[in-house]
């Protein structure tokens, strides 16, 4: 489970997608880490991620850990501009889904702790549902 | 760098122990392995061990395991890769004698899972997923197998059905072995009928949660004698991926597993077509596919056919889980990769009983922590 200090570490990945540029050979990664994994600078500026992209693979999760209630789908999902996120489908069942469909980000719920946890701390996070502007997309 | 030899096995059947604590498991493995060597001291203890911590409330398991086992006060201490544990555990002990620092050291993996319920065993599970970036947004080890089997599915073109052979093959093997937790067998029509967990993966495409303990006692040229059977451990290898899934260039490339196994055919001089048997890590069907392909028994998208062709059984070309393998024999996650040495050095003696490999030469095994991020490599020689 999650402390509310970890919460807030990682709210703007969770919240805002947010990611890195690196400042000297300008690849782009998500989620962030310590170096560029391209030319391992340190030079590394936040960059906020378009929340669209398409599904490469999804699951459906029937026995949930403690924190969750299953079922629920889980995904790959490969942004437009690159990064590929690994995170839940929402307002789906997973009949529904296809490799290749286009999807967007929507903030939900992602866990409770137990109130003998963390008491009973409620995380939010990025998950993803069929794209609103969806014109069938291209399949991949 | 010096020859590493292995003069002793010991193993505990895996079971449900509902009456054997991680102490007294990790002792009687200890004990099995030591009076097979027929030595009664070593100088050191390495116990590989994922979920003593979370699940049993107990760390600093060198002190355990040594006190328990009648060693003290031998050097002894835990290394943990999550299900990769019993593995590395015997990389530790090879690379101790290796480098000349001891000459005698006994690697002892063990679990006790079976004290908590399903949920918590999940959650503990987990943990050796990306905790801040995948775990935290719910996905589970069979949610990260059913995703690759997907994958899988759609870019090589074939069936959920097509992953069934490697399953009925594994639990085929586990009937002539009197330590695998799943002794009858299982029909296709079984595995068809148990319900998905992880669509599209089945219940029955996944190792079972159990106890148990193995042993392996590993020692330097200096001091192995000739009444023992002893082995050449011709290498030993780790690499590791990245832990979170999203980060990997290939969803369906084990880089980490090709890497070790690159290596360690390498190290021992030896190409894949010369491997007598692989005792991979089959804690979901299409890991034991994509293992098969990262240690080139089969090109990228066409391990799946080494199912059906046969080729995985014990009289095909690569048989694979001679003794069961994770899925049949069980997967007490963090003893796992002891297991699997137990057992190559069982095949290389010519003590596989019903399960024997005739002529069995170079045995491989693999040992997989998270969904390839630590992997460990060992081949053993006759």
């Amino acid at each position: 489970m999650s402390s509310p200090a970890e919460v807030r570490r990682l709210s703007g990945y969770r919240l805002r997608l947010e990611g890195q540029q690196c400042s000297t050979c300008g690849e782009v990664q998500l989620p962030p880490r310590p170096l560029c994994r391209r030319c391992r600078s340190t030079t590394l500026e936040v960059r906020r991620f378009v929340p669209r992209g398409k599904v490469i693979s999804f699951a459906e999760v029937s026995q949930a850990p403690s924190g969750f209630s299953g079922p629920y789908v889980i995904a790959l999902v490969a942004l437009e501009e690159g990064a590929i996120v690994g995170a839940q489908l929402s307002d789906v069942t997973v009949e529904e889904v296809e490799i290749g469909m286009p999807v967007e980000v929507t903030i939900r719920r992602l866990r409770q702790c137990s109130t003998e946890e963390a008491e009973g701390l409620v995380e939010y996070g990025a998950k993803f549902r069929l794209s609103s502007s969806s014109d069938g997309g291209a399949r991949t | 760098m010096k020859d590493v030899f292995l003069v002793g096995v010991g193993q505990v059947p895996v079971r449900e122990h509902w009456k054997l604590s991680l102490r007294e498991l990790g002792a009687r493995a200890a004990i099995a392995a030591m009076t097979d060597a027929g030595v009664d001291r070593v100088d050191a203890v390495v116990v590989g061990n994922m979920l003593g911590s979370r699940l049993g409330h107990q760390d600093n398991l060198g002190s355990v395991i040594a006190d328990a086992a009648g060693l003290l006060p031998c050097e002894a201490w835990r290394v943990e890769a999550a299900c990769a544990s019993g593995g590395l555990a015997v990389r530790a002990a090879a690379m101790a004698i290796s480098s000349g620092g001891h000459d005698t050291v006994m690697a002892v993996g063990l679990e006790k899972m079976t004290d908590a319920g399903s949920a918590e065993v999940t959650a503990a599970l987990a943990a050796a997923c990306d905790h801040e970036y995948e775990a935290a947004q719910g996905f589970t080890f069979p949610g990260i197998a059913g995703l690759v089997m997907r994958r899988y599915l759609h870019e090589v073109g074939c069936g959920p059905e097509a992953f069934a052979p490697f399953v009925l093959a594994a639990h085929e093997h586990g009937r002539r072995n009197t330590c695998a937790l799943y002794r009858k067998g299982m029909t296709l029509a079984e595995w068809q009928e148990s319900p998905k967990i992880a669509s599209p993966l089945r219940l029955l495409d996944c190792a079972p949660v159990c106890d148990g303990a193995a042993a392996v006692i590993l020692c330097s040229e200096r001091v192995v004698r000739s009444s023992q059977k002893a082995l050449r451990v011709a290498a030993s290898t780790v690499a590791c991926d990245t832990i979170d899934l999203a980060s990997r260039k290939d969803l369906l490339t084990l880089g980490g597993a090709v890497d070790s196994a690159t290596r360690a055919y390498r190290i021992a001089g030896v190409k894949s077509k010369q491997i007598s048997l692989f005792e991979a890590h089959d804690a979901f069907s299409p890991l034991a596919v994509l293992s098969l392909e990262a240690c080139g028994f089969a090109r990228r998208g066409e391990g799946i056919r080494l199912g059906a062709s046969g080729a995985i059984r014990r009289d095909g070309s690569i048989p694979l889980g001679t003794f069961g393998g994770l899925k049949a024999r069980g997967h007490p996650v963090g003893a796992s990769g002891t297991y699997q040495v137990v057992e190559a050095a069982l095949q290389l003696r010519g003590e596989a009983g019903e399960n024997q490999i005739v002529g069995a030469k170079y045995a491989l095994t693999q040992s997989i922590g998270g969904y390839g991020a630590t992997v460990v490599t060992h081949i053993l020689e006759v």
